[in-house]
């Protein structure tokens, strides 16, 4: 089947407000090529679960192509249009299962070397949809912290490499009440700037005390999540055939019900959760890994206004097998390794926080828990500088911002 | 710095690679030269042109030459090796290899970017389309295939050793003019090692382990009772010895070094293979744990090449080459997730280096012509004087 032959009742088996969506823009669906609808169908199924920032998006982007005349239509989708595609790929479900299309899409660009001029075709279509639609700033300036290091007495290597030149580094800044300071200035952030979902807090161990403003998401509650996952996962890897690609799809069927988040308080950060441990590679095993993906997610979907990051030592690397089995037992830690992991980790948030509308604007903050070094990044901050001064944490956010 | 995609191709398939607009061929132009550049600063290599050729290296020596193709597992990106930053993760291949090699600074990967059907390709000298995590055999002849076919040399002259359980069918290929008798001995270090410890694992757990992007599932080969004969008919080795010195290693590509030393010492093949793995570490997002797996294979990397310098079976007729299978994602690219992955198909995950040292091949120098992967195999048929009929790639002038 091809979008040409689409149809409004064709949708009845997407969640309601998905369903109302689409069926908005049947007409300009029709007119896209199959190379490039099933990935826009993919968000779309997905929109009752989408966050905000999210909805915006899609909402855009599909009032967008809407608006486009016939000429204009062309011009845009031409690439994606000269994509072959097999008659394999034109028989699968992609109206119900558009992320198993997108799959199936994916190897067949591999094997048929057209993943270049996909990515070209995907670049071009970006280029022209930002300039069309331009993303709104954000009601305030950004602002990222990264807490690194807990447990360390002293790092093996100078800390903050990567960000350094980004900023001003800090070696004497007063660790006391660190962690309520940072925790703190996001509340007041997040009751200033009331948006949904707008201010994270995110730890890869247990979660310190937080405000009800912020949105939180720790390892260490996770855990029960996490070790159905890990169940599911002993379950398959030995059966023949399994593989990598086999594994994520299944687990990209799990649902929260399905791994016992029953309560069902927020479906949209149940369905979040649930993704980060079923896409995510490794962060169903290593905290750091939890802690730098969420924040990538978050900052990717979410927008936050607000991301404060508290890595916490993963366990001792061990044999897969063993990683993926359920233990009773405390793991062996390792602080020093995961320090490594952390300071890269605030690397990436740092970069993925660039990655948002008004990054210019933004600041970021990353600190070396309970002492004395942090790198302060943002617009009032001097780069590549590094200072001596005596400062707590509340001084430092008050300079970047 | 990249900006995210919007929504409907933001993950999973479109990936942006925003290094300005230069396409993926300037991409990998400039990464070879910096690479170069970095070269010719830390280990002073020269910079070479195709007219240097390669060091005479006698007809009458040509029948004893081998060759050892080690594969620096996993992929690693430059930021992690040859930039400054990153020269403390590979000061073996820095201060020993390096400037005894010659050194090809753009080798581009234009397939599939997983570990066993790129391995396959590297092994073939054709971009291979096989399910890389099915238990399948390259579709073209093998570099194994062509060296004992072309050569006429016993099933014992050519050796695949090969960390990750999905290598099992690398040996040979299913063609039909080739395949079924023709390939490569394959040992599976962790395959030998489970029907060596049958039970008891907890010891050696460490040396078992498999990472996230390797087949989960993979038969067996021949049985227990197959492993074992592998072990003492082959190696030599006997079951207690064995288990004996694989617990003082460390990792899985230790164990494979040593079997490849024992193969070395006790069989002596002239076309040895070994595929690395621990980096692939990286797929758990662990950055230590990457950078770690970076330093332990800079290292078994010397080991190798002392241990070929002090065979006398191998020494002064021995070419090692060292090339990874492919790189890894860029931090650039908001479609990947920096090191962890190899999933965006981004200029530096596919553009790669290749040193040659040893027998016939001139020291010091550094090529940043383009060449191919799927160049190896014919290179190594010229090398060798066998023909890779099929193969994609052409010769490397350089190195004959």
């Amino acid at each position: 089947m091809l979008p040409s032959n689409l149809k409004a009742d064709q949708f009845e088996r997407y969640p309601a407000e998905a369903r109302k969506l689409v069926r908005n823009y049947i007409g300009a669906l029709q007119k896209l090529p199959l190379s490039f609808v099933p990935s826009l169908l993919r968000e779309v199924i997905d929109y009752d679960f989408k966050f905000p920032a999210e909805r915006t998006a899609v909402e855009k982007e599909l009032a967008n192509l809407g608006s486009l005349s016939a000429e204009q239509t062309q011009t845009w989708f031409r690439a994606f249009a000269d994509i072959e595609l097999s008659p394999k790929l034109e028989r699968l479900d992609w109206i119900n299962a558009p992320a198993q299309f997108v799959e199936q899409l994916s190897a067949h660009l591999w094997t048929t070397h057209q993943l270049d001029r996909f990515r070209q075709a995907a670049t071009e279509y970006a280029d022209r949809l930002h300039a069309a639609v331009p993303a709104d700033p954000p009601p305030v300036p950004r602002m990222g912290i990264a807490i690194i290091g807990q447990g360390v007495t002293a790092p093996d290597e100078p800390l903050f490499r990567k960000l350094r030149p980004h900023g001003a580094y800090f070696s004497h800044v007063k660790p006391e009440n660190g962690l309520k300071i940072l925790l703190d200035s996001v509340a007041a952030r997040a009751k200033a700037h009331p948006v949904p979902y707008g201010h994270w807090y995110v730890d890869g161990g247990e979660e310190a005390a937080y405000d009800s403003a912020v949105t939180c998401i720790s390892y260490g509650a996770l855990e029960p999540v996490r070790n159905a996952v890990l169940r599911k996962m002993r379950a398959e890897v030995d059966k023949p055939g399994m593989g990598p690609e086999a594994l994520r799809t299944l687990l990209a069927q799990a649902t929260p019900a399905g791994l016992g988040l029953r309560a069902a308080k927020d479906p949209i950060l149940d369905r979040f959760q649930v993704k980060l441990l079923t896409e995510g590679s490794g962060t169903q095993i290593f905290s750091t890994t939890f802690a730098q993906w969420t924040a990538r997610e978050a900052l990717r979907r979410a927008q936050p206004l607000t991301l404060l990051v508290r890595f916490a030592p993963r366990q001792r690397q061990k044999p897969m097998n063993e990683l993926l089995s359920e233990s009773s037992d405390r793991p062996e830690l390792d602080p020093v390794g995961s320090l490594v992991d952390a300071d890269m980790g605030a690397y990436y948030n740092w970069l993925n926080q660039q990655r948002l509308p008004s990054a210019e604007q933004s600041s970021f903050l990353a600190w070396f828990e309970n002492h004395g070094e942090a790198i302060a990044i943002g617009p009032s901050m001097p780069r590549g500088t590094e200072s001596t001064s005596v400062a707590d944490l509340r001084e430092l956010l008050s300079w970047m911002t | 710095m990249t900006s995210l995609l919007p929504p409907s191709i933001a993950s999973g398939l479109s990936r942006r690679s925003t290094r300005g607009d230069c396409s993926p061929q300037e991409l990998s132009r400039q990464f070879a030269r910096t690479r170069r550049d970095f070269l010719r600063t830390s280990a002073g290599l020269a910079l070479g042109s195709t007219l240097f050729g390669s060091r005479a290296f006698a007809d009458s020596l040509v029948k004893k030459r081998k060759v050892v193709v080690i594969t620096f597992g996993g992929g690693a990106r430059d930021q992690e090796t040859f930039a400054p930053e990153g020269q403390e993760n590979i000061p073996h291949l820095m201060r020993e290899l390096i400037p005894q090699s010659a050194f090809f600074t753009q080798v581009v990967n234009r397939g599939i970017l997983g570990h066993y059907v790129a391995t396959a390709s590297l092994a073939t000298g054709v971009y291979e389309t096989i399910n890389n995590f099915a238990s399948l055999p390259p579709e073209h002849p093998t570099i194994f295939e062509y060296f004992r076919k072309d050569l006429k040399r016993p099933s014992t002259d050519a050796w695949v050793v090969a960390p990750s359980n999905g290598f099992n069918r690398i040996g040979e290929s299913s063609h039909r003019s080739y395949g079924p008798g023709l390939g490569a001995g394959v040992i599976l270090p962790k395959h030998l090692l489970t029907a060596a410890i049958s039970g008891g694992r907890s010891d050696y757990e460490h040396l078992l382990r498999d990472n996230y992007e390797t087949p989960l599932y993979a038969p067996e080969l021949g049985g227990r009772e197959f492993e074992l004969l592998q072990l003492e008919r082959i190696l030599k080795l006997s079951i207690d010895d064995f288990k004996a010195h694989a617990r003082t290693l460390s990792s899985p590509d230790e164990l494979s070094v040593y079997i490849v030393r024992q193969l070395m010492r006790q069989v002596a093949p002239s076309l040895l293979w070994i595929t690395m793995h621990d980096i692939d570490v990286a797929h758990a997002g662990a950055y230590s744990l990457y950078v770690e797996g970076i330093r332990r294979t800079d290292r078994l990397c010397a080991e190798v090449w002392k241990t070929i310098q002090s065979e006398p079976e191998y020494a002064g007729k021995t070419t090692l080459f060292i090339l990874p299978d492919f790189g890894r994602d860029s931090d650039d690219d908001s479609g990947g997730n920096g090191f962890q992955h190899h999933r965006t198909g981004d200029a530096l995950s596919r553009t790669t280096w290749m040193m040659a040292l040893g027998a016939g091949v001139r020291e010091g120098v550094v090529f940043d012509r383009a060449m191919e992967s799927t160049d190896l195999v014919p290179t190594i048929g010229s090398m060798l004087d066998f023909s890779a009929s099929f193969a994609q790639g052409k010769p490397a002038p350089e190195l004959l």
